[in-house]
């Protein structure tokens, strides 16, 4: 963009715009990562540390004792697998079932097309603690009650929306042409679509994937209904946390965050790398 | 992305793997959740119980847990530990498996039977056995017991002096330095049913509009001028007293503990204030029951009998602070926070103008309407300002159909009724 | 591309029809039945009683006010940050991560977050205490200071949920073809006629896209609410769940839920007429 900025302007006025630039991106940076520096030293900081006042902003008095604790209690390993068997399910199926949906809402026009994306956004819509009970009795009744699967599935129907809408977004992107170019040179529409439109369109669905995971990672009240021994990490601790001491609960707090944190971070390249087809 | 999608087929199969298969007794409680307590529970009280799986969960996953288990009418829970509330709707739905044989081995044990009968929750048989007591109590910051009103015993404490307190409090420090947990978790329904109620009327339901009330409510406007605003964001008073927030607090037992075990010298536990009518207190009392339909009676029946051994008892009381519900006396050597807890819970209950209060029977699922009432008189009166005549008028209204509906005799300190309790 | 063989779109969308009509829509008929009736028979004896509760009129008023706040300037945020990071080139991806951390943070550890900040004892008392604007804590969370509430709470909403908004902005922005902006250069296009006239209608599907989400998530909101504002600050939805946790009436429960469903939908539409996609004029 700078270098295409008229070239009479002043020799002074694009770097002082850079400034401007970079100093907005630093503000927001900081917006995001000031609070998570925060927890980081409410969880390190120890019992005492969270009570301390005026507060510094410098670690004082730094124990992973918290953490090991959580590391040490019985069941972290397995419902830390739980919590990945979940999302997993959740990303695999939020991705079959709304990618399709999506590709249909971005290249088709057809009657009820509103009155599907109303459903789909009903699933967000609608507080899901109180379709708990019913759910948990039909889980029951289905035998999915207390297993991995039945998280993933209730979790794939807070994830669809997502998937759906943010795909359509991504389809929408894949120029028209290109899949009809394909056609012309003999393939199939399902050809066209998996060898020219999936290609492109994997930065969504990679954005799609992460949406997916993280809200599976994150959603506690059903996960913690509808299981018993086969708890997710999040519910786990979530569960544990609302009366331990403050610093516990800076602790899973942290040990929560970094999980989707390092995840973003894994697919941050195919979440914007959407910028390369835009420059095509 | 293929990466993802084979992690995530990938992922269930390691769990298959790793999935026990043991048949054990799921033991699910509301109680004890916080991690340190939790590991307590399955490394200590429940070393010698069998296989048992101690799952913890926050009362409102319990309740719809319970509730959906009944409807589908199949069960995963051999063991439930909750508060006499929490239970209360489960016994009315008649989904307890009743406990009258271990209930009558107790008793010939040295469990008080006033405190069995609880266990009944108003119904002929018994319901859940009563596993650990607690109560509310007052406790201080030491440093400001020097502001304390000239001649007041912080152990026999009236609301006046309490008042006088806290504004001799709020003029050094230039902060209101009394804290009540009425947040949307804390217990402050409980200090209107167990404790104001109690002090300035001599009731709970049948005296909730009278004139006594009245005067009551207008006293707890007077102290309110003195109790930090942020009391309506306080679930537990351990956090605001640890963080210097409040230096004067009143909350149940298990919410103060953490504040003060981790500085046992910093505090004083202390009855809460007399009224009028005395120094109102409740019990709290947590239970243990099996629902009906329970995949491992044999097992969770194993379970209760362990918990209920004079020696576990001792040892909750030592490790996490709730008392026994045996008649069993407390070890010399509890911990300094659990024992100066203690020391105000016999304060409480040996003072001279102490006034029981029961927890309510009888409201089977209306526990949290009941409470509702309570908190919204509050809200109204205290919070908005609104005319308290008027307002006790209304929510009496509320509370008598409440009272209708259920068909709840009274509990003391009312006197009994013989049909639903009334509102005078 | 439509029109001879108008079957396509529904095969598409079956598999996902079916599986929220399985796991969605029979649990969400059952509680919508609930809301509706009285011990099995129809009645409005549930909504009557949401109607003339304390908080009802109160907690309609704060979810609004909260979207109205929040919504908005989450959309401003992320188009400043699409419209920031087209401009740079190396660096861009870390910056976007970081931007799309909050993303992957629970409500629950949001409100955790804001929390140690603005209490009491909190570092935003802290901060201010260092540089002498105050001299003792001051309470900003409690019912006597609504306003400082109301922004305490909104600064942690929009600090939580900008980052779903700018996810979908900025992957609109990038389809956006260079080549509209440079030829509207040469037409003499300043920056903001640029961003009004050229870049704001061709992202209209992202734009879409992202109010309705965040909108329909900004009427959910409730863990930093409640974290933050405890009893002060009802919204609708904290009236649900406590209609269902505490008062365990799952009826009243089930007709706020209803009620919230309905302002979504209704939110949802507005959007789709007032912001028309269509897909013929797309690039």
């Amino acid at each position: 963009m700078t270098t295409t900025l008229p070239k009479t302007a002043p020799a002074s006025f694009p770097s002082s715009r850079r400034l401007l630039l970079w100093s907005g991106i630093a503000a927001l940076c900081a917006w995001v990562l000031v609070p998570i520096y925060l927890v980081a030293l409410g969880a390190f900081g120890g019992r005492q540390g969270v009570y301390l006042w005026p507060k510094t902003v410098l670690p004082t008095g730094v124990s992973i004792e918290p953490f090991l604790l959580f590391l040490r209690t019985e069941g972290v390993v397995g419902s830390f697998l739980n919590s990945l068997g979940a999302a997993g399910i959740t990303v695999a199926l939020s991705i079959l079932l709304g990618a399709p949906a999506g590709y249909a809402l971005a290249r088709y026009s057809f009657p009820g097309k509103d009155g599907y994306r109303l459903l789909v956004l009903l699933t967000r819509a609608f507080p899901l603690a109180i379709l708990a009970l019913p759910l948990t009795v039909s889980f029951i009744k289905l035998g999915l009650y207390d297993t991995v699967v039945g998280v993933g599935l209730i979790h794939t129907v807070l994830a669809l929306p997502f998937a759906a809408l943010v795909t359509q977004g991504i389809f929408l992107g894949v120029p028209r042409e290109l899949e009809e170019a394909a056609w012309v040179f003999g393939c199939t529409r399902l050809q066209a679509v998996l060898r020219v439109v999936v290609p492109l369109a994997m930065p969504g669905l990679a954005a799609t994937a992460v949406f997916a995971f993280v809200i599976s990672w994150n959603e506690v009240f059903a996960a913690s209904v509808l299981t018993v021994r086969n708890r997710t990490l999040t519910a786990y601790l979530l569960t544990v946390l609302a009366e331990s001491p403050m610093h516990y609960r800076f602790a899973g707090g942290l040990l929560l965050i970094l999980p989707s944190v390092v995840f973003i971070f894994a697919v941050r390249r195919y979440l914007f790398a959407i910028w390369g087809i835009s420059s095509k | 992305m293929q990466r993802l999608m084979s992690l995530g087929i990938l992922a269930p199969a390691l769990m298959a793997l790793a999935a026990p298969t043991q048949a054990q007794t799921v033991f699910v409680s509301t109680q004890l959740r916080p991690i340190e307590e939790a590991t307590v529970v399955r490394q200590e009280l429940l070393k010698d119980a069998g296989q048992v799986d101690y799952v913890v969960e926050e009362p409102p996953q319990f309740a719809v847990r319970m509730e959906a288990e009944r409807q589908a009418g199949k069960r995963t829970v051999s063991l439930v530990g909750a508060l006499h509330g929490e239970l209360s709707p489960l016994a009315d739905n008649d989904t307890l498996e009743p406990l009258d044989d271990l209930a009558k081995k107790l008793a010939a044990d040295g469990m008080p039977q006033s405190v069995l009968d609880l266990g009944k929750l108003g119904k002929p048989t018994q319901q859940y056995i009563p596993w650990m007591q607690a109560t509310y109590v007052m406790a201080a910051k030491k440093e400001a017991l020097q502001y304390l009103p000239a001649g007041a015993d912080v152990n026999a404490l009236s609301y006046d002096q309490l008042i006088d307190w806290g504004k001799a409090l709020q003029e050094a420090t230039g902060q209101p330095q009394i804290g009540f947990p009425a947040g949307p978790k804390g217990l402050m329904a409980r200090y209107f049913q167990g404790y104001f109620y109690p002090s300035f009327t001599g009731g709970v339901v049948r005296t909730f509009q009278n004139a006594d009330a009245a005067a009551g409510w207008e006293k707890l406007k007077a102290l309110w001028a003195y109790v930090t605003p942020n009391s309506t964001n306080y679930d537990f008073m351990q956090e605001p007293l640890a963080a210097g927030e409040v230096m004067v607090a009143w909350d149940h037992i298990a919410r103060l503990k953490n504040a003060i075990s981790a500085t046992p010298d910093d505090y004083v536990v202390f009855p809460a204030p007399a009224g009028p009518k005395g120094r109102g207190y409740m019990p709290v009392l947590a239970g243990l029951a099996i629902p009906k339909g329970a995949p491992d009676k044999d097992g969770a029946i194993k379970v209760i009998e362990h918990l209920t051994t004079p020696d576990v008892q001792l040892l909750t009381a030592a490790r996490v602070g709730f008392f026994p519900t045996l008649n069993v006396d407390l070890p010399p050597d509890l911990d300094p926070g659990v024992a100066l807890l203690a020391g105000g819970v016999t304060a409480t209950q040996a003072a001279k103008d102490a006034v029981i209060s029961l927890l309510p029977v009888g409201l089977g699922d209306k526990g949290g309407e009941f409470n509702k009432v309570y908190m919204d008189s509050f809200q109204r009166i205290v919070l908005q300002n609104e005319p308290v005549a008027a307002v006790l008028k209304e929510e009496s209204a509320v509370l008598a159909k409440l009272m209708t509906d259920t068909k709840a005799p009274c509990w003391a300190p009312d006197a009994s009724s013989d049909g639903p309790c009334p509102v005078q | 591309m439509s029109q001879n063989r108008p079957w396509i779109p529904y095969v598409l969308i079956l598999p996902s029809v079916a599986f929220l009509a399985l796991l969605f829509l029979v649990p969400l008929v059952q509680t919508i039945w609930l809301s509706m009736s009285d011990n099995g028979v129809p009645s409005l004896a549930n909504a009557q009683r949401m109607a003339g509760d304390l908080n009802f009129t109160r907690s309609l008023k704060n979810t609004f006010l909260l979207t109205l706040a929040v919504v908005p300037v989450q959309l401003a945020i992320a188009l400043a940050m699409g419209t920031m990071v087209g401009k740079i080139g190396r660096g861009r991806e870390t910056i976007l991560w970081i931007w799309t951390i909050p993303l992957g943070i629970s409500d629950l550890a949001a409100g955790l977050v804001w929390l140690a900040i603005l209490q009491n004892s909190g570092y935003f008392n802290s901060l201010l205490y260092g540089l002498g604007i105050i001299e003792r804590q001051t309470s900003w969370l409690s019912y006597q200071t609504p306003v400082a509430l109301f922004l305490a709470i909104a600064v942690a909403e929009i600090w939580r949920g900008t980052a779903i908004v700018m996810v979908i902005i900025v992957a609109g922005l990038n389809q956006v073809p260079k080549e509209f902006r440079e030829a509207a250069e040469i037409f003499g296009a300043g920056p903001w006629v640029r961003f009004w006239r050229i870049t704001l209608p061709l992202i209209r599907p992202a734009l879409q896209s992202a109010l309705i989400l965040r909108t329909v998530l900004a009427f959910e909101v409730f863990s930093v609410v409640y974290a933050l504002g405890g009893r002060n600050f009802p919204v609708l939805v904290g009236e649900a769940y406590n209609w269902q946790n505490q008062n365990q009436n799952y009826g009243v429960a089930a007709a706020y839920a209803v009620l919230i469903m309905v302002v979504s939908l209704a939110a949802t539409v507005v959007y789709l007429r007032a912001i028309k996609v269509d897909p013929e004029r797309l690039p």
